[in-house]
């Protein structure tokens, strides 16, 4: 019944809108498309402006500075460009970038190489891949910093799980695996939680790229009676080299910005064989207060996770165009 | 993505079965750190720290026991003088020579994981919807910078965040506020929000919209009784990404929060017994944390596979 009513005077309103000048009508009708775009789109943008920007330009003022967060009363000085021309010529600092791009480097080796190996074989489709393909995605999903925590204790030279592993096939006592305390082993400690956690994510995406090579152009390698192998070389990889290199991307963002598992894993330590950029940027933040010097250090990863994102989005556009 | 894949080259039996026992392995491999998790939460303290690590044990609730309470030492005299125990907890705690002196600060920390996950997700989602709707329908100037925008504050590291959120909460009042966090929970996941709602909705015919707007629904109306309906697998599958981010976020909730709002990721690495970690305990917590996240990967595996998927190869 009300319906009913309601249709009737939608129809009477259609009726009166057609005879109304256009204007008017809009008006009438409630909010144009315009004003309804910026209303759907300005608290999103009123939220990241306020959220994220506004302490941005707030962080690039506090780099010319020497603030220090735990003294608000303490006088503050214009620095200049004293806190970055610190930042570039300080030894720790490189250091930092240096475990930073060792972690990256070596973590994006063994997931796409992983993972496109996983993506692969799953692509078989043999009995039952989708159930197993959803047991791989779990690690992905649980929280670095909790998980992280944990493989402390899997990491235990005499009681944890991977040192009695790795000791029982290797036939190395349990007691020399120091993976958390060796300067040696800590570095790869770090890569393979990475590797454990996020191999998945690559897998997935390589796998997308996988079935999206249509089939006719495997039927016309048939035809042409290409190997297997030639089969690989020349179609599958090329074609889905696109997505993992969208892969790799995202995963150098993420492990460039990796803080939480380091944090717990090692914190940075033994002394600082794995400080990553993040960790190094939290001590001097957060214990050392130096809120001047650690903003400056803030805004050139920023600039540089920036920077090499775009030129990478530029080559894989090239690529994509092929 | 595709769904049909290249049926032509049908693989052979054998290297489909070879894939197969390869994935399986690698499977079975990768869920082993998560079993010993679960194991590890079902064991005594001795049983944890046992060598070689115990595969086979007496399952005990002692670590879930730990885990929600603390517990002080006693004297012998003291226990034995204490009325018979309640409950399962009492009577080992009391095995150890100590007594439970009160709950632990777990639950609460758990229960701010739960309001700020959810609260931060539905904000995200609320205005990543209205945003994506705008984008994907209306000449908005700017569109492509304004979308670029909203993505870029994704690529800054949470640290570099964290420092002038650090200073502004500290000025507002919102530092170690459960509002602090959702706001910033909420502007972090709005951009991954509008990027892929926006995916979805273009995926909607416009006819159907306009066919309505024809029969005299004004826009809002057909936004929320046309579009809206159409969208619920990918709204379902945004929620689902929002949640488990704010769910297993620590960079922030580390530093921003200490006391009343601080959730359970940079609590759970906190829990210590006598002479350092509990393990039991802290497994336990562990596992109570990522039953959620299992159940919904298992429950919902095919929105997330879609969503991860579209996610990366739109961006």
């Amino acid at each position: 019944m009300t319906e009913t009513n309601a249709s009737l005077l939608d129809r009477a309103a259609q009726a009166a809108a057609r005879s109304t000048p256009e204007p008017v009508a809009r008006r009438v009708r409630g909010l144009s498309d315009k004003g309804v775009a910026w209303l759907f789109i300005a608290p999103t943008i009123v939220l990241l402006l306020a959220i994220n920007i506004f302490p941005l330009i707030w962080a690039i003022r506090l780099s010319f500075t020497n603030y220090r967060a735990n003294r608000p009363n303490a006088e503050v000085v214009n620095v200049g460009l004293d806190n970055y021309r610190r930042i570039l010529t300080d030894s720790d600092i490189w250091f930092a970038m240096q475990t930073t791009a060792h972690f990256v480097f070596w973590t994006i080796v063994l997931q796409t190489l992983i993972g496109f190996t996983l993506a692969w074989l799953i692509d078989r489709k043999f009995r039952g891949h989708a159930f197993w393909t959803t047991i791989i995605l779990v690690p992905m999903m649980l929280s670095p910093a909790v998980v992280g925590n944990f493989w402390r204790f899997l990491y235990e030279p005499q009681i944890g799980l991977f040192a009695y592993v790795v000791s029982f096939f290797s036939g190395i006592p349990p007691t020399d695996i120091q993976m958390l305390s060796s300067v040696r082993l800590a570095p790869w400690a770090i890569v393979i939680v990475d590797t454990w956690m996020w191999t998945p994510y690559v897998m997935l995406i390589c796998l997308a790229g996988l079935r999206s090579i249509p089939d006719y152009i495997y039927e016309a390698a048939e035809v042409d009676r290409a190997s297997n192998w030639r089969q690989f070389w020349s179609i599958t990889l090329p074609m889905a080299l696109p997505f993992i290199m969208l892969a790799v991307l995202f995963r150098g963002i993420e492990n460039f910005k990796m803080f939480d598992m380091v944090n717990l894993l090692t914190g940075g330590g033994p002394g600082s064989t794995t400080e990553v950029a993040s960790i190094t940027l939290k001590r001097e933040a957060f214990e050392k207060w130096r809120t001047g010097f650690s903003s400056a250090f803030a805004i050139i990863l920023f600039v540089a996770v920036f920077g090499l994102a775009n030129i990478y989005v530029k080559a894989l556009n090239r690529v994509k165009s092929r | 993505m595709s769904a049909a894949a290249h049926s032509v080259v049908e693989p052979t039996p054998a290297s489909k079965r070879i894939a197969g026992a390869i994935i399986i392995l690698y499977a079975v491999v990768s869920m082993v750190p998560l079993f010993w998790i679960i194991a590890t939460s079902f064991k005594t303290p001795p049983d944890s720290i046992a060598y070689p690590p115990k595969l086979v044990f007496t399952p005990s609730i002692e670590g879930y026991c730990n885990l929600f309470t603390t517990r002080t030492r006693q004297t012998a005299e003291y226990i034995a003088s204490l009325p018979p125990p309640e409950n399962f907890c009492d009577e080992v705690t009391r095995k150890r020579n100590m007594v439970i002196a009160g709950p632990s600060n777990f639950l609460p920390r758990f229960v701010n994981s739960l309001i700020i996950a959810f609260g931060s997700t539905f904000c995200a989602v609320f205005l990543g919807t209205l945003a994506a709707y705008g984008f994907s329908r209306f000449k908005v100037p700017l569109a492509d910078d304004l979308l670029f925008f909203i993505l870029s504050t994704r690529m800054m590291p949470p640290i570099a965040v964290a420092i002038p959120i650090y200073l502004m909460y500290r000025e507002l009042g919102l530092s170690d506020t459960a509002l602090g966090m959702i706001l910033l929970y909420t502007a972090v996941n709005v951009s991954l929000a509008v990027w892929l709602l926006k995916g979805f909705i273009d995926e909607i015919p416009r006819e159907y919209e306009e066919a309505a707007m024809i029969d005299g629904y004004t826009r809002l109306q057909a936004f929320r009784k046309v579009v809206l309906p159409q969208a619920t697998t990918g709204i379902a599958a945004t929620a689902i990404f929002c949640l488990i981010f704010a769910w297993n976020e620590y960079a922030f909730a580390a530093l921003l929060t200490s006391g009343t709002a601080q959730t359970a990721p940079p609590f759970i690495p906190t829990i210590i017994g006598e002479g350092g970690q509990d393990w039991p305990a802290v497994a336990a917590g562990t596992t109570i944390f990522l039953v959620p996240i299992l159940v919904f990967t298992i429950l919902l595996r095919k929105q997330l596979l879609r969503g991860i998927t579209f996610g990366a190869v739109r961006k």
